[in-house]
Protein backbone atom coordinates (compact mmCIF):
# COMPACT_ATOMS: atom_id res chain seq x y z
CA UNK A 1 0.00 0.00 0.00
CA UNK A 2 0.97 3.64 -0.63
CA UNK A 3 1.70 5.64 2.04
CA UNK A 4 0.01 8.78 2.18
CA UNK A 5 2.38 11.98 1.20
CA UNK A 6 2.15 14.61 3.50
CA UNK A 7 -1.45 14.67 3.74
CA UNK A 8 -3.48 17.50 4.99
CA UNK A 9 -1.38 17.30 8.55
CA UNK A 10 0.13 21.11 9.14
CA UNK A 11 2.94 19.58 10.72
CA UNK A 12 6.03 18.81 9.54
CA UNK A 13 5.39 15.75 6.30
CA UNK A 14 6.55 12.13 6.74
CA UNK A 15 9.56 11.58 8.26
CA UNK A 16 11.74 10.76 6.23
CA UNK A 17 15.22 9.41 7.63
CA UNK A 18 17.08 8.80 4.44
CA UNK A 19 16.46 11.99 3.27
CA UNK A 20 16.55 14.17 6.24
CA UNK A 21 19.46 15.89 7.84
CA UNK A 22 19.50 18.67 4.67
CA UNK A 23 17.51 22.06 4.60
CA UNK A 24 14.35 22.69 6.42
CA UNK A 25 12.80 22.21 2.90
CA UNK A 26 13.99 18.14 2.78
CA UNK A 27 12.47 18.48 6.77
CA UNK A 28 9.48 20.10 5.87
CA UNK A 29 8.96 18.03 2.64
CA UNK A 30 8.70 21.04 0.52
CA UNK A 31 6.57 20.60 -3.12
CA UNK A 32 10.49 20.63 -4.93
CA UNK A 33 13.57 21.33 -3.39
CA UNK A 34 15.99 22.23 -5.85
CA UNK A 35 19.46 22.44 -3.47
CA UNK A 36 18.69 18.62 -2.88
CA UNK A 37 17.61 17.82 -6.38
CA UNK A 38 21.02 19.73 -7.57
CA UNK A 39 23.24 17.76 -4.76
CA UNK A 40 21.81 14.18 -5.18
CA UNK A 41 21.39 14.62 -9.06
CA UNK A 42 24.85 12.96 -9.78
CA UNK A 43 24.15 9.77 -7.12
CA UNK A 44 20.15 9.63 -7.58
CA UNK A 45 18.91 10.55 -10.82
CA UNK A 46 22.08 10.62 -13.64
CA UNK A 47 22.39 6.90 -13.22
CA UNK A 48 18.54 5.98 -13.72
CA UNK A 49 18.30 8.53 -16.41
CA UNK A 50 20.95 6.82 -18.09
CA UNK A 51 19.36 3.32 -17.26
CA UNK A 52 16.06 4.82 -19.12
CA UNK A 53 17.76 5.56 -22.15
CA UNK A 54 19.17 2.59 -22.50
CA UNK A 55 15.98 0.63 -22.15
CA UNK A 56 14.40 2.82 -24.32
CA UNK A 57 17.28 2.30 -26.60
CA UNK A 58 17.80 -1.30 -26.61
CA UNK A 59 13.85 -1.96 -26.89
CA UNK A 60 13.51 0.33 -29.95
CA UNK A 61 16.80 -0.73 -31.39
CA UNK A 62 15.72 -4.31 -31.43
CA UNK A 63 11.61 -3.86 -32.28
CA UNK A 64 13.27 -2.01 -35.18
CA UNK A 65 15.27 -4.82 -36.59
CA UNK A 66 12.53 -7.28 -35.87
CA UNK A 67 9.92 -4.81 -37.91
CA UNK A 68 11.84 -3.98 -40.29
CA UNK A 69 12.72 -7.95 -41.52
CA UNK A 70 8.80 -8.36 -40.70
CA UNK A 71 8.09 -5.90 -43.15
CA UNK A 72 10.21 -6.72 -46.11
CA UNK A 73 8.86 -10.15 -45.83
CA UNK A 74 5.81 -9.27 -45.72
CA UNK A 75 6.61 -6.75 -48.85
CA UNK A 76 7.91 -10.01 -51.03
CA UNK A 77 5.18 -12.44 -49.58
CA UNK A 78 1.83 -10.55 -48.97
CA UNK A 79 0.50 -13.03 -47.42
CA UNK A 80 2.70 -12.53 -44.01
CA UNK A 81 1.04 -8.98 -43.58
CA UNK A 82 -1.90 -9.77 -41.77
CA UNK A 83 -1.13 -12.80 -39.64
CA UNK A 84 1.79 -9.80 -38.04
CA UNK A 85 -0.08 -7.01 -37.72
CA UNK A 86 -2.67 -9.12 -35.90
CA UNK A 87 -0.17 -10.20 -33.83
CA UNK A 88 1.39 -6.63 -32.63
CA UNK A 89 -2.13 -5.47 -32.29
CA UNK A 90 -2.53 -8.22 -30.10
CA UNK A 91 0.32 -7.55 -27.70
CA UNK A 92 -0.39 -3.37 -28.32
CA UNK A 93 -3.70 -3.72 -26.39
CA UNK A 94 -2.47 -4.90 -23.50
CA UNK A 95 -2.01 -2.73 -21.23
CA UNK A 96 1.79 -2.34 -19.57
CA UNK A 97 1.55 -3.04 -15.92
CA UNK A 98 -0.57 -6.35 -16.86
CA UNK A 99 2.08 -7.16 -19.34
CA UNK A 100 4.45 -6.64 -16.61
CA UNK A 101 3.20 -8.63 -14.15
CA UNK A 102 2.10 -11.53 -16.59
CA UNK A 103 5.60 -11.95 -18.09
CA UNK A 104 7.16 -11.63 -14.83
CA UNK A 105 5.51 -15.02 -13.65
CA UNK A 106 7.29 -16.25 -16.96
CA UNK A 107 11.03 -15.21 -17.26
CA UNK A 108 11.15 -13.57 -13.33
CA UNK A 109 12.31 -9.93 -12.10
CA UNK A 110 14.74 -8.61 -13.75
CA UNK A 111 15.58 -5.84 -17.11
CA UNK A 112 14.88 -8.57 -19.73
CA UNK A 113 11.07 -9.26 -18.70
CA UNK A 114 11.00 -5.46 -18.57
CA UNK A 115 12.38 -5.59 -22.63
CA UNK A 116 10.48 -8.39 -24.10
CA UNK A 117 7.41 -6.14 -23.51
CA UNK A 118 8.77 -3.21 -24.14
CA UNK A 119 9.85 -4.59 -27.95
CA UNK A 120 6.67 -5.72 -28.12
CA UNK A 121 4.60 -2.81 -28.05
CA UNK A 122 7.26 -0.97 -31.20
CA UNK A 123 6.78 -3.83 -33.55
CA UNK A 124 3.17 -2.53 -34.30
CA UNK A 125 4.13 1.29 -35.33
CA UNK A 126 7.18 0.06 -36.49
CA UNK A 127 6.09 -3.00 -39.12
CA UNK A 128 3.13 -0.60 -40.12
CA UNK A 129 5.17 2.23 -40.99
CA UNK A 130 8.17 0.76 -42.74
CA UNK A 131 5.45 -1.17 -45.01
CA UNK A 132 4.15 1.71 -45.67
CA UNK A 133 7.27 3.31 -46.59
CA UNK A 134 7.99 0.39 -48.55
CA UNK A 135 4.89 0.08 -50.82
CA UNK A 136 4.90 4.07 -50.99
CA UNK A 137 8.32 3.99 -53.23
CA UNK A 138 7.22 4.70 -56.95
CA UNK A 139 7.47 2.43 -59.32
CA UNK A 140 9.25 4.89 -61.55
CA UNK A 141 12.52 4.92 -59.27
CA UNK A 142 12.10 1.16 -59.08
CA UNK A 143 12.49 0.21 -63.29
CA UNK A 144 15.21 3.20 -63.26
CA UNK A 145 17.52 1.55 -60.12
CA UNK A 146 16.77 -2.18 -62.56
CA UNK A 147 17.08 -0.34 -65.61
CA UNK A 148 20.65 0.80 -64.53
CA UNK A 149 21.72 -2.21 -63.72
CA UNK A 150 21.40 -2.42 -59.91
CA UNK A 151 21.05 -5.93 -58.09
CA UNK A 152 18.45 -6.48 -55.97
CA UNK A 153 20.04 -6.16 -52.61
CA UNK A 154 21.45 -2.67 -54.03
CA UNK A 155 18.05 -1.08 -55.09
CA UNK A 156 16.59 -2.34 -51.72
CA UNK A 157 19.59 -0.30 -49.60
CA UNK A 158 19.79 2.15 -52.31
CA UNK A 159 16.39 3.11 -53.51
CA UNK A 160 13.97 1.37 -51.81
CA UNK A 161 14.76 2.00 -47.79
CA UNK A 162 16.34 5.92 -48.34
CA UNK A 163 12.67 6.63 -50.28
CA UNK A 164 11.23 4.85 -47.41
CA UNK A 165 12.26 7.23 -44.47
CA UNK A 166 9.98 9.23 -44.07
CA UNK A 167 7.35 7.18 -42.57
CA UNK A 168 9.73 4.87 -40.86
CA UNK A 169 11.31 8.09 -39.25
CA UNK A 170 7.84 9.31 -38.26
CA UNK A 171 7.47 5.57 -36.59
CA UNK A 172 10.65 5.47 -34.88
CA UNK A 173 9.38 8.72 -32.93
CA UNK A 174 6.12 7.57 -32.00
CA UNK A 175 8.17 4.29 -30.63
CA UNK A 176 9.99 6.37 -29.01
CA UNK A 177 8.48 8.18 -26.57
CA UNK A 178 5.51 5.60 -26.20
CA UNK A 179 8.63 3.50 -25.31
CA UNK A 180 10.00 6.39 -23.08
CA UNK A 181 6.68 6.31 -21.26
CA UNK A 182 6.51 2.52 -20.55
CA UNK A 183 9.81 1.97 -19.49
CA UNK A 184 9.06 4.41 -16.52
CA UNK A 185 6.01 1.56 -15.74
CA UNK A 186 8.54 -1.02 -15.96
CA UNK A 187 10.63 0.29 -12.94
CA UNK A 188 7.59 -1.76 -10.61
CA UNK A 189 9.38 -4.82 -12.11
CA UNK A 190 12.73 -3.73 -11.37
CA UNK A 191 14.34 -2.99 -14.67
CA UNK A 192 15.60 0.61 -13.40
CA UNK A 193 15.54 3.63 -14.94
CA UNK A 194 13.59 6.96 -14.19
CA UNK A 195 10.84 4.84 -12.53
CA UNK A 196 12.44 3.81 -9.56
CA UNK A 197 12.61 7.34 -8.31
CA UNK A 198 8.92 7.69 -8.80
CA UNK A 199 8.26 4.88 -7.52
CA UNK A 200 10.63 5.19 -4.68
CA UNK A 201 9.16 9.00 -3.90
CA UNK A 202 5.78 8.00 -4.03
CA UNK A 203 6.13 5.38 -1.64
CA UNK A 204 8.63 7.29 1.05
CA UNK A 205 6.01 10.63 0.02
CA UNK A 206 9.17 12.44 -0.24
CA UNK A 207 7.34 14.80 -2.94
CA UNK A 208 10.95 16.24 -4.68
CA UNK A 209 12.36 12.74 -5.62
CA UNK A 210 8.68 11.55 -7.52
CA UNK A 211 8.63 15.19 -8.82
CA UNK A 212 12.08 15.74 -10.18
CA UNK A 213 12.15 12.16 -11.74
CA UNK A 214 8.90 12.71 -13.23
CA UNK A 215 9.90 16.24 -14.74
CA UNK A 216 13.15 14.78 -15.88
CA UNK A 217 11.15 11.80 -17.98
CA UNK A 218 9.08 14.43 -19.33
CA UNK A 219 11.82 16.35 -20.65
CA UNK A 220 13.71 12.95 -21.83
CA UNK A 221 10.82 12.07 -23.91
CA UNK A 222 10.22 16.29 -25.16
CA UNK A 223 14.33 15.92 -25.63
CA UNK A 224 13.78 12.68 -27.66
CA UNK A 225 11.04 13.59 -29.93
CA UNK A 226 12.87 16.54 -30.84
CA UNK A 227 15.56 15.00 -31.52
CA UNK A 228 14.38 12.19 -33.80
CA UNK A 229 12.49 15.23 -35.94
CA UNK A 230 15.58 17.34 -36.21
CA UNK A 231 16.88 13.71 -37.83
CA UNK A 232 14.36 12.80 -39.62
CA UNK A 233 14.62 16.42 -41.55
CA UNK A 234 18.48 16.11 -42.05
CA UNK A 235 17.95 12.26 -43.19
CA UNK A 236 15.18 13.15 -45.93
CA UNK A 237 15.88 16.68 -46.78
CA UNK A 238 13.57 16.36 -50.33
CA UNK A 239 10.40 15.81 -47.95
CA UNK A 240 11.06 19.10 -46.76
CA UNK A 241 11.56 20.79 -50.10
CA UNK A 242 8.59 18.76 -51.93
CA UNK A 243 6.27 20.55 -49.38
CA UNK A 244 7.73 24.02 -49.31
CA UNK B 1 0.16 -23.69 -14.98
CA UNK B 2 -0.97 -24.36 -11.22
CA UNK B 3 -0.67 -20.32 -11.03
CA UNK B 4 -2.92 -19.80 -13.84
CA UNK B 5 -5.73 -21.96 -12.35
CA UNK B 6 -5.63 -20.62 -9.11
CA UNK B 7 -6.05 -16.44 -10.48
CA UNK B 8 -9.10 -18.08 -12.16
CA UNK B 9 -10.28 -19.18 -9.00
CA UNK B 10 -9.54 -16.25 -8.01
CA UNK B 11 -12.32 -14.78 -9.01
CA UNK B 12 -14.60 -17.15 -7.95
CA UNK B 13 -13.17 -16.60 -4.66
CA UNK B 14 -13.22 -12.45 -4.72
CA UNK B 15 -16.15 -12.03 -7.11
CA UNK B 16 -17.27 -8.77 -4.50
CA UNK B 17 -13.34 -7.09 -5.32
CA UNK B 18 -13.32 -8.08 -9.00
CA UNK B 19 -16.22 -6.41 -9.62
CA UNK B 20 -15.98 -3.37 -7.28
CA UNK B 21 -12.53 -3.09 -8.46
CA UNK B 22 -13.86 -2.97 -12.23
CA UNK B 23 -16.89 -0.63 -12.10
CA UNK B 24 -13.96 1.93 -10.23
CA UNK B 25 -11.57 0.99 -12.84
CA UNK B 26 -14.58 2.21 -15.31
CA UNK B 27 -15.40 5.24 -13.69
CA UNK B 28 -12.36 7.17 -13.91
CA UNK B 29 -12.10 5.76 -17.23
CA UNK B 30 -15.12 7.09 -18.63
CA UNK B 31 -15.01 10.55 -16.54
CA UNK B 32 -11.57 11.08 -18.37
CA UNK B 33 -12.52 9.62 -22.10
CA UNK B 34 -15.45 12.28 -21.21
CA UNK B 35 -13.67 15.02 -20.87
CA UNK B 36 -11.44 14.29 -23.29
CA UNK B 37 -14.22 13.96 -26.11
CA UNK B 38 -15.90 17.16 -24.75
CA UNK B 39 -12.94 19.13 -25.61
CA UNK B 40 -10.89 17.42 -28.37
CA UNK B 41 -13.30 16.06 -30.70
CA UNK B 42 -15.18 19.41 -31.23
CA UNK B 43 -12.20 21.91 -31.29
CA UNK B 44 -10.71 18.74 -33.97
CA UNK B 45 -13.67 19.07 -36.24
CA UNK B 46 -14.09 22.62 -35.76
CA UNK B 47 -10.06 23.77 -37.18
CA UNK B 48 -10.55 20.72 -40.05
CA UNK B 49 -13.92 22.63 -40.73
CA UNK B 50 -12.00 25.98 -41.41
CA UNK B 51 -9.15 24.31 -42.27
CA UNK B 52 -6.86 26.25 -39.90
CA UNK B 53 -4.86 25.80 -36.72
CA UNK B 54 -3.04 22.60 -38.34
CA UNK B 55 0.45 23.66 -35.65
CA UNK B 56 -2.29 23.04 -32.52
CA UNK B 57 -3.92 19.62 -33.97
CA UNK B 58 -0.84 18.17 -35.07
CA UNK B 59 1.98 19.93 -33.87
CA UNK B 60 1.27 20.65 -29.93
CA UNK B 61 -0.99 17.75 -30.06
CA UNK B 62 2.47 15.56 -30.82
CA UNK B 63 4.00 17.02 -27.88
CA UNK B 64 0.62 16.26 -25.75
CA UNK B 65 1.32 12.88 -26.97
CA UNK B 66 5.28 12.43 -26.00
CA UNK B 67 4.36 13.10 -22.08
CA UNK B 68 4.75 9.64 -20.12
CA UNK B 69 1.59 8.79 -18.04
CA UNK B 70 3.19 7.76 -14.79
CA UNK B 71 5.48 10.91 -14.86
CA UNK B 72 2.71 13.13 -15.22
CA UNK B 73 0.55 11.35 -12.33
CA UNK B 74 3.84 11.65 -10.13
CA UNK B 75 3.94 15.32 -10.72
CA UNK B 76 0.11 15.15 -10.05
CA UNK B 77 0.59 13.78 -6.94
CA UNK B 78 3.00 16.58 -6.01
CA UNK B 79 0.75 19.47 -7.59
CA UNK B 80 -2.93 18.49 -7.23
CA UNK B 81 -2.52 15.73 -4.40
CA UNK B 82 -3.33 12.24 -4.25
CA UNK B 83 -7.03 11.36 -5.65
CA UNK B 84 -9.45 11.30 -8.50
CA UNK B 85 -8.26 14.55 -9.73
CA UNK B 86 -4.84 13.76 -10.45
CA UNK B 87 -5.36 10.94 -12.77
CA UNK B 88 -7.92 12.78 -14.48
CA UNK B 89 -5.95 14.93 -15.78
CA UNK B 90 -3.28 12.42 -16.85
CA UNK B 91 -6.07 10.39 -18.77
CA UNK B 92 -7.40 13.23 -20.46
CA UNK B 93 -3.66 14.55 -21.55
CA UNK B 94 -2.75 10.58 -22.63
CA UNK B 95 -6.79 10.51 -24.61
CA UNK B 96 -7.46 14.06 -26.16
CA UNK B 97 -4.21 14.50 -28.59
CA UNK B 98 -4.86 11.50 -30.41
CA UNK B 99 -8.66 12.55 -30.89
CA UNK B 100 -8.09 16.12 -31.83
CA UNK B 101 -5.44 14.97 -34.52
CA UNK B 102 -8.02 12.34 -35.90
CA UNK B 103 -10.69 14.77 -35.76
CA UNK B 104 -8.91 17.19 -37.57
CA UNK B 105 -7.24 15.30 -39.91
CA UNK B 106 -10.60 13.60 -40.70
CA UNK B 107 -12.35 17.06 -41.55
CA UNK B 108 -9.80 18.57 -43.02
CA UNK B 109 -8.93 15.60 -45.74
CA UNK B 110 -12.13 15.65 -46.91
CA UNK B 111 -12.66 15.70 -50.80
CA UNK B 112 -12.49 19.57 -51.89
CA UNK B 113 -15.06 18.94 -54.55
CA UNK B 114 -17.95 17.37 -52.36
CA UNK B 115 -17.72 20.36 -50.28
CA UNK B 116 -17.55 22.82 -53.08
CA UNK B 117 -20.51 20.31 -54.69
CA UNK B 118 -22.27 20.71 -51.40
CA UNK B 119 -22.00 24.24 -51.44
CA UNK B 120 -22.80 24.62 -54.71
CA UNK B 121 -26.36 22.49 -54.10
CA UNK B 122 -27.26 25.60 -51.76
CA UNK B 123 -26.29 24.16 -48.25
CA UNK B 124 -24.98 26.29 -45.52
CA UNK B 125 -21.78 25.93 -44.01
CA UNK B 126 -23.32 24.03 -40.74
CA UNK B 127 -24.86 21.69 -43.51
CA UNK B 128 -22.39 21.19 -45.16
CA UNK B 129 -20.52 20.30 -42.43
CA UNK B 130 -23.32 18.01 -40.27
CA UNK B 131 -24.39 16.43 -43.96
CA UNK B 132 -20.99 16.37 -45.44
CA UNK B 133 -17.83 16.46 -44.32
CA UNK B 134 -19.11 15.01 -40.78
CA UNK B 135 -20.30 11.74 -42.54
CA UNK B 136 -17.14 11.21 -44.70
CA UNK B 137 -14.66 12.23 -42.05
CA UNK B 138 -16.58 9.72 -39.23
CA UNK B 139 -14.61 6.43 -39.77
CA UNK B 140 -11.10 8.44 -38.78
CA UNK B 141 -12.90 10.47 -36.06
CA UNK B 142 -13.94 7.46 -34.48
CA UNK B 143 -10.54 5.35 -35.23
CA UNK B 144 -9.20 8.38 -32.99
CA UNK B 145 -11.97 8.16 -30.01
CA UNK B 146 -11.21 4.15 -29.90
CA UNK B 147 -7.59 4.59 -29.85
CA UNK B 148 -7.68 7.05 -27.39
CA UNK B 149 -10.43 5.42 -25.71
CA UNK B 150 -8.47 1.86 -25.39
CA UNK B 151 -5.32 3.90 -23.93
CA UNK B 152 -7.18 5.13 -20.92
CA UNK B 153 -8.81 2.46 -20.10
CA UNK B 154 -5.21 0.55 -20.16
CA UNK B 155 -3.54 3.34 -18.40
CA UNK B 156 -5.91 3.55 -15.68
CA UNK B 157 -4.04 0.69 -14.19
CA UNK B 158 -1.55 3.42 -13.12
CA UNK B 159 -4.58 4.91 -11.31
CA UNK B 160 -3.54 2.80 -8.19
CA UNK B 161 -0.36 4.53 -7.78
CA UNK B 162 -1.78 7.85 -6.83
CA UNK B 163 -4.76 6.49 -4.79
CA UNK B 164 -7.22 6.31 -7.40
CA UNK B 165 -8.43 3.04 -7.32
CA UNK B 166 -9.32 0.63 -10.32
CA UNK B 167 -8.11 -2.81 -10.85
CA UNK B 168 -4.21 -1.35 -10.73
CA UNK B 169 -4.93 -1.65 -6.82
CA UNK B 170 -5.15 -5.97 -7.17
CA UNK B 171 -2.38 -5.77 -9.49
CA UNK B 172 0.38 -4.40 -7.14
CA UNK B 173 -1.57 -5.49 -3.76
CA UNK B 174 0.92 -8.60 -3.61
CA UNK B 175 1.06 -9.10 -0.04
CA UNK B 176 -2.81 -9.35 -0.03
CA UNK B 177 -3.98 -10.79 -2.91
CA UNK B 178 -0.72 -13.37 -3.76
CA UNK B 179 0.77 -13.83 -6.88
CA UNK B 180 -3.01 -15.26 -8.31
CA UNK B 181 -4.49 -11.90 -7.32
CA UNK B 182 -1.59 -9.97 -9.48
CA UNK B 183 -2.45 -12.34 -12.35
CA UNK B 184 -6.33 -12.27 -11.89
CA UNK B 185 -5.88 -8.48 -12.10
CA UNK B 186 -3.74 -8.71 -15.24
CA UNK B 187 -5.58 -10.85 -17.05
CA UNK B 188 -8.62 -8.53 -15.87
CA UNK B 189 -7.86 -5.32 -17.49
CA UNK B 190 -6.10 -6.89 -20.47
CA UNK B 191 -9.85 -9.30 -21.12
CA UNK B 192 -11.47 -5.18 -20.23
CA UNK B 193 -8.96 -3.56 -22.83
CA UNK B 194 -10.15 -5.98 -25.38
CA UNK B 195 -13.47 -6.25 -24.79
CA UNK B 196 -13.79 -1.71 -25.11
CA UNK B 197 -11.68 -2.07 -28.12
CA UNK B 198 -13.98 -4.98 -29.30
CA UNK B 199 -17.26 -2.88 -28.54
CA UNK B 200 -16.20 0.61 -30.10
CA UNK B 201 -14.90 -1.52 -33.02
CA UNK B 202 -18.49 -2.44 -33.65
CA UNK B 203 -19.51 1.07 -32.88
CA UNK B 204 -17.15 2.83 -34.90
CA UNK B 205 -18.42 0.24 -38.03
CA UNK B 206 -22.07 1.42 -37.09
CA UNK B 207 -20.86 5.29 -37.44
CA UNK B 208 -19.48 4.80 -40.82
CA UNK B 209 -21.65 5.25 -43.94
CA UNK B 210 -22.89 2.22 -45.64
CA UNK B 211 -20.75 2.88 -49.34
CA UNK B 212 -17.70 3.48 -46.85
CA UNK B 213 -17.97 0.51 -45.14
CA UNK B 214 -16.40 -1.98 -47.13
CA UNK B 215 -12.58 -0.08 -47.15
CA UNK B 216 -12.92 -1.14 -43.72
CA UNK B 217 -13.95 -4.26 -43.73
CA UNK B 218 -10.70 -6.37 -42.95
CA UNK B 219 -9.89 -3.99 -39.60
CA UNK B 220 -10.61 -6.29 -36.72
CA UNK B 221 -8.24 -4.78 -33.85
CA UNK B 222 -7.92 -1.74 -32.91
CA UNK B 223 -4.82 -1.27 -34.35
CA UNK B 224 -5.09 -2.10 -37.70
CA UNK B 225 -7.81 0.46 -38.20
CA UNK B 226 -6.16 3.12 -36.26
CA UNK B 227 -2.76 3.10 -36.49
CA UNK B 228 -2.72 3.73 -40.37
CA UNK B 229 -4.45 7.14 -39.17
CA UNK B 230 -1.54 7.68 -36.80
CA UNK B 231 0.82 7.15 -39.59
CA UNK B 232 -0.39 9.36 -41.61
CA UNK B 233 -0.84 12.33 -39.40
CA UNK B 234 2.44 11.79 -38.62
CA UNK B 235 3.94 11.27 -42.17
CA UNK B 236 1.83 14.31 -42.99
CA UNK B 237 3.28 16.53 -40.41
CA UNK B 238 6.78 15.47 -41.72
Amino acid sequence: MLAPAGGPSPGPGPVIPRFGGGSSCVVHNGQFCASWFVDNFGSRFAPRLVEHIELTAIAVGVGMVIALAAALIAHRQGWFETPFSLLSAFLYTIPSLAFFELMVQVTGINRFTAEIALVSYTLLILFRNTLAGLRAVPPDALEAAQAMGLSRRQMLLRVELPLALPPIMAGLRIATVTTISLATVAAYIGAGGLGEPIFDGIQTGFKTEFIAAGGLAIALALAADGLLVAAQRLLTPWARRRRA
Amino acid sequence: MRTLLDSFTFFGQHPGLMRDKTLAHLAISFASIGVALAVAVPLGVCLGHLHRGSFLAINVSNVFRALPSLAMISIGIGVLGIGFANVLVALVVLAAPVMLTNAYVAVEQVDRNAVEAARAAGMRAWQVLSRVELPLAAPLIFAGIRTGTVYVVATATLATFAGGGGLGDVIVNEPTYGVPGVIAGSLAITALAFAIDGLLALAQRAATPRPLRRQTRFSRTAATVTEPTTDRLVIQQS
